[in-house]
């Protein structure tokens, strides 16, 4: 299952679990990164909360956790080299996997259809 | 595109549109950010080739003597810098500030002698503040314009000069800080080579009418590309250059500031022309005495960038604070984070290591000479 939110994440969600990124807009918006911070695993964030932070030459962004759950796996790919997110944000580099408190909360996400008509 | 009717627009407007720019309000304008390239590619375009900068926002300003002896006009601006402006020969460029009775900076700009009148180039956010202050101080003994007919460009890097060249063979007959006026594409222009990049290069002032053509001429060269306002900040970091407001402002003086060198030796202690600017004797005493705290270069040890307003710390737990970053963030040609602040005296020297609050954490960053990258004046 896929899901987006307003604030320009993606989540695939199997089994409860959820791998979470930033979308091409998002990354598009933010411009070159040259630094990413995760969160640790095992760590347990509500819905909102600043998980990441991403940093571009001008500016640091913060990525928002997009449900409550807990981290169990993160990307160390885009610490080690960020510009993987700006070439393949919706792929290689993901953000974390977040194990979903409440699986159901899910669906009150954006389906793509309705993402792409927020962003178009 | 929408335009944000409470901006200002420069005269090269509908051409940063037009190059698909990302616009910004910036100190009252709407002005390009970035274009499609981004900023980390702008930035290493204008260190390997050239980049063409609209700084059409900054405020240009003539004080032409009443008497029409230059020397007057001079002497009339020392009141308001700690610059020697009489010793500036003609077709000259010196970097200056305006200071307050209480030695802090209102402002910094570039002060050109052009013969029979000063050309001042002043802070866009700054520029009506300025005017007023020179009209005070000045009026007596010059008329002060602020010029609302000329454009301002700054080609920078170093293929600047070649690209210059094609236009104007003379140009390679100036030196870093030399101001002359030439025709390019028949359009009367005034020249200075310098820049806010650390790169070789010119600032280039256009009658309003001319300008979009002029620049657009440039652009068309491929060495040329148009270069934002986000690749210009990284790029005056790493060259250790202050912006106004964030690593200067009324609460700092220019021995704090790190900018003795801006003021010549006539104007200090012992000089033929000491003092009589706003502020000397807090100033010439910090000359002395030395100040309590100094803008240095900083340099984070690990990958996050460390940005302005991060406090900072002599130890790693937070304890004992001894300053704060002014200007920070990634320098690309660095390929690292850079940054700069003020630290309290007993912690400037370089390669002492501080520690730089960022999202609660206390990262190490390291004192360190500025500029981050070898400048590369045509001196």
């Amino acid at each position: 299952m896929l899901k987006f939110t307003e604030e320009h994440e993606w989540l695939k969600i199997e089994a409860g679990v959820a791998t979470v990124g930033i979308t091409e807009h998002a990354a598009g918006q933010l411009g070159d990164l040259v630094f990413v911070e995760l969160p640790e695993t095992g760590s347990n964030f509500a819905k909102g909360d600043s998980a990441a932070t991403v940093e571009s030459v001008k500016a640091a962004s913060d990525v928002y956790c997009p449900l409550d759950g807990e981290i169990v796996e993160v990307n160390q790919a885009i610490v080690d080299d960020p510009s993987l997110v700006n070439s393949d944000p919706q792929g290689a580099a993901w953000f974390f996997k977040l194990k979903l408190a409440n699986p159901s909360d899910a669906d009150a996400l954006l389906e793509e259809a309705a993402y792409k008509e927020l962003v178009a | 595109m929408e335009n944000n009717p409470h901006l200002k627009q420069t005269p090269l407007h509908a051409l940063h549109l037009s190059l698909g720019a990302r616009m910004v309000p910036f100190a009252g304008y709407d002005m390009p950010v970035q274009y499609p390239d981004g900023v980390m590619k702008e930035h290493q375009h204008t260190r390997v080739a050239a980049g063409l900068f609209d700084v059409s926002h900054m405020g240009q300003v003539i004080v032409r003597p009443k008497s029409g002896k230059i020397e007057d006009a001079a002497l009339a601006l020392e009141k308001l810098v700690p610059v020697d402006v009489l010793g500036l020969a003609e077709g000259r460029q010196r970097y200056g500030l305006f200071t307050n009775a209480e030695g802090g900076i209102l402002d910094d700009l570039m002060i050109t002698n052009r013969g029979d009148h000063l050309f001042l180039v002043v802070n866009a956010a700054c520029k009506d503040a300025d005017f007023e202050l020179l009209k005070a101080g000045l009026s007596d003994t010059c008329d002060v314009t602020m010029l609302d007919d000329r454009a301002l460009i700054a080609l920078q890097g170093p293929h600047a000069e070649a690209v210059l060249g094609e236009l104007w063979a003379d140009v390679s007959a100036m030196r870093f800080m030399d101001v002359a006026e030439a025709d390019l594409h028949d359009v009367t222009c005034i020249i200075s080579r310098s820049g806010y990049t650390g790169e070789d290069g010119f600032e280039i002032s256009i009658p309003v009418a001319s300008a979009v053509d002029v620049t657009q001429r440039l652009l068309e060269h491929p060495d040329v590309k148009p270069i934002g306002l986000g690749a210009r900040d990284s790029l005056r970091l790493e060259a250790g250059l202050c912006l106004y407001g964030n690593d200067i402002d009324t609460t700092t003086t220019p021995v704090e500031g790190a900018l003795e060198w801006a003021l010549q030796k006539a104007r200090r202690a012992g000089g033929a022309r000491e003092g009589g600017f706003p502020g000397a004797d807090r100033i010439l005493g910090q000359f002395a005495a030395g100040a309590s705290r100094r803008r240095v270069g900083l340099k984070p040890e690990g990958r996050a960038p460390v940005r302005g307003g991060a406090n900072l710390f002599a130890d790693a737990d937070g304890k004992t604070p001894v300053g704060q970053v002014t200007s920070g963030g990634f320098g690309p040609s660095v390929d690292g984070p850079v940054a700069m602040g003020y630290v309290d005296a007993g912690h400037i020297e370089n390669g002492t290591t501080l520690f730089a609050e960022v999202r609660g954490k206390y990262l190490p960053v390291a004192v360190a000479a500025l500029p981050f990258v070898k400048q590369t004046y045509k001196r």
